[in-house]
């Protein structure tokens, strides 16, 4: 095991005082450290007042944290411009961002959107209806049924009729890590513009958007420590800067008159009305807290788990995993139990304290390329132990004997 | 015996292994698609009424333990009844899922899907085919039905 202080770790989440609970839905979202509920917590409790506006004291802290918050982000990928970053509602919300404010504007009848075969709901949906709108025929990379992509094609899939290529950096299914680098690559031959819904591997991974050089990037704060709706946009600065509002009202603009009003600058362009202050900080103080531990130490401790659990959960008979057979994977398992459906066994697992998720997992493209209505997933981060895996297997093999 | 073990006893895993009436009928007079968007259950059901009476009833498709056992069941129960007396079980069987109460004579053997409504989430497993057959008496699809 690549070492973390567990004990310490698990310490900082209240949620764990209650230790029947073995956690494996991280995928889905995460637990947070007493350290982001005291940030968010002080906030209200110390400094609360609205920002950009007040000249009062209050006001200029709450500024400088949610600033400092955005600048903290900033770091974290590796972004050079703290611009670059637009607080959103999530993930979801950054999508749908471009869908209306560059796709919307950008595409036309003609033109190609490619996404791939492995993608979330998120980012299917919001082109599917850009796509409709505008006339532009949607693509898809397919998957294999080992849980990777199929980029035989790629070069006849990445044609000068390609503007926009939207992958998904690290399967919610089968944690199969796709080789973006080389896909933005292809993208840029044809200039075409390059989008990575982030929200699996941000949280576990060292991600560099210079070194990626995508033009956007997305990821949600609860799945990384932090809380609820919110999320980052990450945009280059001139790109940003040509496209136009998502939404719009307050915060957003330099003047309004009667007639016409002038937009605000990046980023505050795209964060209309009073901004997402409490989650910002908290956001930041998950990232404060990921960054004291280290994220590559993160990352090294979840792949030592994730090899034991694929290797316990292999010896048992019947056991069908999906994905992991070659290549890189974070730490997200999807199985099936040969006789027992998806949802009874998660039932049982629950009855153990073994909480894990059943169903499609907002991937249902995924789901019918297995020929499967469903799958169970186990998903790990780094408040996970080698004894709730242990936990994970006498569980489901208790449930094995008690349907067969 | 805890409560979940309780609800899984011996004949739902037995009808959930061995599930009675999964077939297609051939020339149905009654049939509706039962889907579960969100777990991805999915079921057909299929019914000849003559004269008022099922004469025929069966099922296809998947989904979990609970959803296929009360399924078998179901068609077990309907078999021979009259459509009145379905729609009534339906308000029977509703009526126990959702609050575990029933009446043993009314219920019969459907009493084991009883213990369904300590789990709230698992409700609409239990309830799915019986939607399902509603729906087909509701509506005829003799013409829908393409082989
Ligand atoms: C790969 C991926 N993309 C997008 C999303 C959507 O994120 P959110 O619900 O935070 O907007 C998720 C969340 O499940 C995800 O796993």
């Amino acid at each position: 095991m690549s070492k973390l202080d567990i004990n310490k770790i698990r310490s900082d989440f209240p949620i764990f005082a209650d230790k029947s609970l073995i956690y494996l839905d991280s995928a889905a979202t995460t637990h947070k450290p007493k350290q982001v509920i005291n940030a968010i917590s002080n906030f209200y409790s110390n400094y609360y007042a609205n920002v950009h506006r007040g000249i009062y004291e209050l006001g200029m802290k709450a500024t400088e944290a949610y600033q400092s918050a955005r600048q903290n982000i900033a770091n974290f990928i590796n972004a050079s411009d703290w611009r670059s970053i637009v607080f959103t509602g999530g993930t979801t919300e950054s999508i749908n961002l471009v869908a209306y404010s560059w796709a919307r504007k950008n595409l036309k009848t003609g033109d190609e959107i490619l996404i791939t075969e492995m993608e979330h709901h998120s980012n299917i949906v919001p082109w599917q209806l850009a796509a409709e709108e505008t006339g532009v025929l949607l693509k898809y990379i397919p998957i294999n049924t080992d849980g990777t992509l199929d980029l035989s094609n790629i070069d006849k899939l990445i044609t000068s009729k390609t503007k926009l290529v939207s992958i998904i950096h690290q399967s919610n299914v089968f944690g199969t890590i796709n080789p973006i680098k080389k896909i933005i690559n292809h993208a840029k031959k044809v200039n075409a513009i390059t989008f990575i819904d982030a929200a699996q591997s941000i949280p576990h991974s060292h991600v560099d958007v210079q070194d990626l050089d995508c033009d956007f990037l997305a990821f949600s704060g609860h799945k990384m420590l932090g809380p609820t709706s919110i999320g980052v946009l990450y945009g280059k600065t001139e790109l940003l800067d040509s496209m136009m509002p998502f939404m719009s009202g307050g915060d957003m603009i330099n003047s309004v008159t009667m007639t016409e009003s002038t937009w605000n600058d990046i980023p505050y362009k795209f964060e209309a009305g009073t901004p997402k202050i409490a989650q910002a900080i908290g956001f930041g103080a998950a990232i404060d807290y990921i960054n004291d531990i280290g994220i590559d130490k993160i990352h090294d401790y979840e792949q030592s788990l994730l090899k034991v659990a694929l290797e316990k959960l292999k010896s048992i008979d019947e056991l069908e995993i999906y994905g992991h057979q070659t290549g890189e994977n974070g730490a997200v398992i999807s199985f099936n139990l040969e006789g027992v459906h998806p949802h009874d066994l998660a039932q049982f697992l629950d009855q153990d304290g073994i909480a894990v998720r059943a169903g499609h997992h907002c991937a249902q493209p995924i789901m019918n390329k297995l020929e499967v209505s469903a799958t169970i997933r186990a998903s790990f981060y780094l408040y996970n132990t080698e004894e709730e895996i242990d936990k994970l297997c006498a569980s489901l093999r208790k449930t094995q004997s008690f349907f067969n | 015996m805890n409560e979940l073990q309780e609800l899984y006893q011996q004949v739902i895993i037995d009808h959930n292994h061995n599930p009675r009436n999964f077939h297609k009928i051939k020339h149905p007079s009654h049939s509706a698609k039962g889907h579960n968007p969100l777990c991805g259950d999915k079921f057909n059901i299929f019914l000849t009424i003559k004269d008022d009476i099922i004469t025929e009833i069966s099922f296809t498709g998947s989904g979990c333990a609970i959803s296929k056992a009360s399924s078998s069941l179901m068609t077990e129960a309907l078999l021979g009844k009259t459509v009145t007396e379905a729609q009534k079980l339906f308000d029977l069987v509703h009526n126990m899922v959702t609050t575990g109460l029933a009446n043993a004579k009314d219920i019969g053997k459907l009493a084991v899907l009883s213990g369904v409504h300590k789990f709230p989430v698992r409700v609409k497993c239990a309830i799915l085919p019986w939607h399902t057959m509603k729906n087909a008496l509701d509506k005829s699809t003799q013409t829908a039905i393409t082989e």
